[in-house]
């Protein structure tokens, strides 16, 4: 496992710089390399922040997160139960495992239900203003597993 | 974001419930059996485990439903009577010059249906086109528009308290197995289908909301959301707008086939026409 996390990481680096400069959910998607259930490497060059994930998974326009999850965002007063809290994430989940799942969870469950926030095949009738896209950005996608991987209680 | 909570969260204080309630408190009031009655009063075994959205809402909501004074979908009711006697189009003719009310006890809840010298189905709304364009030499009327929507609560009014009750045709079997792939189908940018919420996840709060079983027992409804009368078709846009999927046109077959197939999987719930809905 942690070999094979390494030589990923090798593979990947010239692939995340790209990702950093592209900073937008137009165009393709940068590439990631999945490892057991995991995607090891960061999307980005730069690491993720928690401070923008918390704001990214609170806002229900842009994460959308709370609509079927609930979390210990006190504010958010209107939460879901489709879905298991994101307490304790971080204690469930390592990073790279918190990377996969939310980039694109059906490679790990065919059926789940989780929408795949980093990819921009395999999907119907999507609408003209949101064709091409994908739902978060890598960069939003770094901020939101930093965020999670804060949530170590339940 | 903030918009849609606040709505949700203070559903009752609209300014059209209050400006309406004089003109609606001189409705005759010809609906004295509240939709509690006729809930109790439908066939249901104890296995059916099928929920009426209004089984889902608030009390106060369903109170302002059964009181035809509170109900905001009775004003469309009341203006949708007025144009029933109003003589229309070329050949000037009413819909009561044809249909008498009484005739359109149980239409409503029947529709989608396949009309005469036709092989496809159309909905209730379809069908007061089809009567104007053929009876009346009548213009089209705006989807959504409040005249049709009228003419639509009016007729469907005198359904309410009906079972639902699709007709015995089989030619309605095709467009009813479409209707239910595409509620099967995953779609839009979220990969989501009708049946995941609806059908899997019913009864669950999406967004602090209870995520209904997605009955149409009461259309046209009064949506609080909307803060207007709206018809199914309007209900299934805003689903589909909600998942990130491309809205089919407004005349789309799509979405006579999704009617088929909620109708038919409605089958015997009692018609509520005009619901009102959060």
């Amino acid at each position: 496992m942690l070999r094979a996390s390494l030589l990923a990481a090798l593979l990947l680096m010239p692939l995340a710089t790209a990702g950093r400069a592209q900073g937008t959910s137009a165009g393709t998607p940068v590439s990631y390399t999945v490892v057991d259930d995991a995607i090891p490497r960061p999307l980005t060059a730069s690491p993720g922040d928690a401070s923008r994930g918390r704001a990214i998974v609170a806002n229900r326009s842009v994460g959308l997160c709370l609509l079927c999850h609930s979390g210990p965002i006190p504010e958010e007063r209107f939460q879901g139960t489709l879905a298991p809290s994101l307490g304790g994430a971080g204690t469930r989940w390592s990073v790279a495992q918190l990377r996969l799942r939310i980039v694109d969870g059906s490679r790990l469950n065919p059926d789940t239900i989780m929408p795949p926030y980093y990819r921009t095949t395999g999907l119907v009738r999507v609408a003209r203003a949101f064709e091409g896209k994908t739902i978060l950005t890598a960069e939003q996608i770094e901020d939101v597993v930093a965020y999670l991987a804060t949530l170590k209680e339940q | 974001m903030k918009v849609s909570r606040s709505k949700s969260q203070s559903p009752l204080t609209l300014p059209e419930r209050m400006r309406w309630r004089p003109a609606l408190a001189l409705l005759p009031v010809v609906f004295a059996a509240s939709f509690a009655m006729a809930q109790a009063g439908a066939d249901k075994s104890a296995s059916d485990t099928r929920r009426s959205g209004y089984q889902d809402m608030g009390a106060a909501l369903q109170k302002m439903q059964d009181d035809d004074t509170a109900n905001p979908g009775m004003l469309y009711v009341q203006l949708g009577e007025q144009l029933w006697a109003k003589p229309a189009g070329a050949a000037s003719k009413a819909c009561a010059d044809c249909h008498s009310v009484a005739d359109m006890k149980g239409v409503a809840a029947r529709y989608p249906a396949i009309p005469e010298n036709s092989d496809r189905p159309i909905d209730l709304e379809g069908r007061i086109q089809l009567c104007r364009a053929s009876h009346q030499q009548a213009e089209r009327l705006a989807p959504e528009s409040r005249d049709l929507l009228s003419l639509a609560a009016f007729v469907a009014r005198q359904s309410r308290g009906l079972p639902i009750a699709p007709p015995d045709d089989a030619r309605l079997a095709p467009f009813r197995s479409e209707g239910e792939a595409i509620y099967r189908r995953r779609q839009g940018q979220l990969n989501l289908s009708c049946a995941i919420c609806h059908d899997d996840n019913a009864g669950k709060k999406l967004a602090g909301v209870t995520i209904p079983q997605a009955h149409p027992t009461g259309y046209p409804i009064y949506r609080l959301e909307w803060q207007a009368l709206g018809s199914l078709k309007r209900r299934l846009r805003n689903c589909l707008v909600g998942i990130r999927a491309e809205a089919y046109p407004y005349e789309a077959v799509d979405y006579v086939a999704l009617e088929v197939f909620l109708m038919g999987r409605a089958k015997g719930m009692p018609f509520e026409a005009p619901g009102v809905r959060p």
